[in-house]
């Protein structure tokens, strides 16, 4: 599996204001994205906020074998972003964004976890992952 | 001259956390047994430690949370308390009791977690006669300040001393934010290490687990190997974690590591729960899973003699007792 992240890429101002737009949505419902009809060349973007104590959105499908880039910034704190078969594990400061290139080898189902003690909901803080074949 | 010895002779460190706490009974069978590599070794320990070994026992606390209190387990300090007197009450009182972190549970207020400290200090000081306290941090104690109220209150995060022939080390894997020990500490340990032979007794303390127990769940510590690769030359090494609430053994080349349970509630089994949920409270049983298992070894290192004893509660049995129990007020319940 090749995971390749490119950490603290400074983002406009613009940028982060939109990332912190996406993140206002908080607490408990499901957000789902999928990617499809990725060119391996160009991968899709999935962009994921990281706010206490939820990942938004907090469930994506990805294809196996199928590269795809999540673009993961923090709208509150610092929070990690760690899933050990996915193979990647970094913080995400605020006002930076984090890309993690991913390249799903197995289909199942992977959680991605904060693991960067972030407050007494740390433990909550998760994302579901479906590798689809 | 150098003196070499056969690792059956040397130390046995038996024990498991489990139980509230756990008893750990140390047996440098070389103590006992005749020999003149024995006494050469001995020697040897006397003069690195200032101290030779000698057979005791200790303590191992875990995870009082103090300042939890809710559900799932409404008890808050209560089994805290009773892990207390429970070590006043044996016959032979430890002269050590290790806590291996989450001390307090986190609060948003710092002057809340404060008072959290405060009342960890004043639970625990009442163990009697004299008996040295060593802590280490847990991330509900250290992970959002860096640590700064953590050593306020208890002194620092990692250090190491040496208790009648035997190195301890306080390892700190919380207060980065991450689970991770971090390059500095880890070459501050390996520089500690230097001055003892591969022989010699270790034991290390730490919050989280030291290799990848379920890093979905977060029982891991990023670092874990290479903390495990500075300490795979010495023969004799220990290594007690909390964090998991609830008991685990494993075992890496010559290292044994122990979970213990903690003091406020029990996780699941990580091979067969689907998450990580903390056990219901169980009014029957409000101290089901905790109590101390008392370990005795003996001098030729044969079958551990393993002792359960369960918390008392008696004080508390009927419905006036329970009610008293469940006066407590709730906050911050969460998963951990």
């Amino acid at each position: 599996m090749k995971t390749s992240i490119i950490k603290n890429k400074i983002v406009t101002a613009a940028l982060l204001a939109g990332a912190c737009a996406i993140a206002i949505a908080t607490v408990a419902p499901k957000t789902r994205v999928a990617s499809a009809d990725v060119n391996p060349a160009n991968p899709k973007v999935i962009e994921i906020t990281a706010e206490k104590f939820d990942f938004t959105p907090n469930e994506i499908t990805l294809k196996k074998g199928e590269p795809v880039i999540l673009r993961v910034t923090s709208a509150d704190r610092v929070h990690g972003f760690m899933s050990k078969p996915l193979k990647f594990d970094t913080d995400i400061a605020v006002g930076k964004t984090t890309d993690i290139t991913v390249t799903p080898d197995a289909a199942g189902d992977y959680t991605v976890i904060c693991d960067h003690y972030c407050g007494t909901g740390h433990g909550s803080m998760k994302m579901n992952v479906t590798v689809v074949e | 001259m150098e003196t070499k010895l056969d690792r059956r002779s040397f130390l046995r460190v038996t024990g498991t956390a489990l139980g509230i706490g756990a008893l750990y009974s140390v047996f440098p069978t070389l103590t006992r047994s005749a020999g003149a590599g024995a006494e050469g070794i001995t020697r040897t320990l006397a003069e690195l430690n200032g101290e030779a070994p000698a057979p005791f026992s200790f303590i191992q606390l875990s995870d009082t949370h103090v300042g939890f209190n809710g559900p799932p387990d409404p008890l808050g300090t209560k089994a805290f308390e009773n892990a207390v007197a429970t070590i006043n009450g044996l016959k032979h009182r430890p002269d050590l009791v290790i806590v291996t972190g989450d001390l307090t549970h986190d609060a948003d207020s710092p002057d809340e977690h404060a008072k959290r400290f405060k009342l960890f200090k004043e639970i625990s000081g009442k163990i009697g006669r004299g008996a040295q306290i060593k802590v280490v941090p847990g991330e509900n104690d250290a992970a959002l300040d860096g640590g700064d109220m953590f050593r306020q209150f208890m002194g620092p995060t990692h250090y190491s001393f040496d208790h009648r022939g035997v190195h301890f080390i306080a390892l700190d894997n919380v207060s980065a934010g991450r689970p991770a020990v971090g390059a500095e500490q880890l070459a501050w340990m390996k520089s500690d290490l230097a001055r003892f032979p591969k022989t010699a007794p270790i034991i290390v303390f730490t919050h989280r687990p030291l290799f990848d127990l379920k890093p979905e769940w977060e029982w891991f510590t990023s670092d874990g190997d290479d903390v495990m690769n500075a300490l795979a030359p010495y023969e004799n090494v220990t290594v007690l974690y909390g964090h998991i609430h609830r008991e685990n053994f494993h075992q890496a080349g010559t290292t044994k590591m122990y979970a213990a349970r903690s003091l406020i509630f029990a996780f699941p089994d990580p091979v067969t729960a689907p998450a990580k949920k903390p056990a219901p409270f169980d009014k029957a049983q409000p101290f089901k899973n905790l109590g101390i298992r008392r370990i005795n070894g003996n001098a030729r290192g044969g079958d551990l003699q393993i002792e359960e004893v369960e918390l008392a509660t008696a004080e508390y049995s009927g419905t006036v007792g329970m009610d008293q129990m469940l006066k407590h007020g709730s906050n911050d319940a969460k998963d951990e």
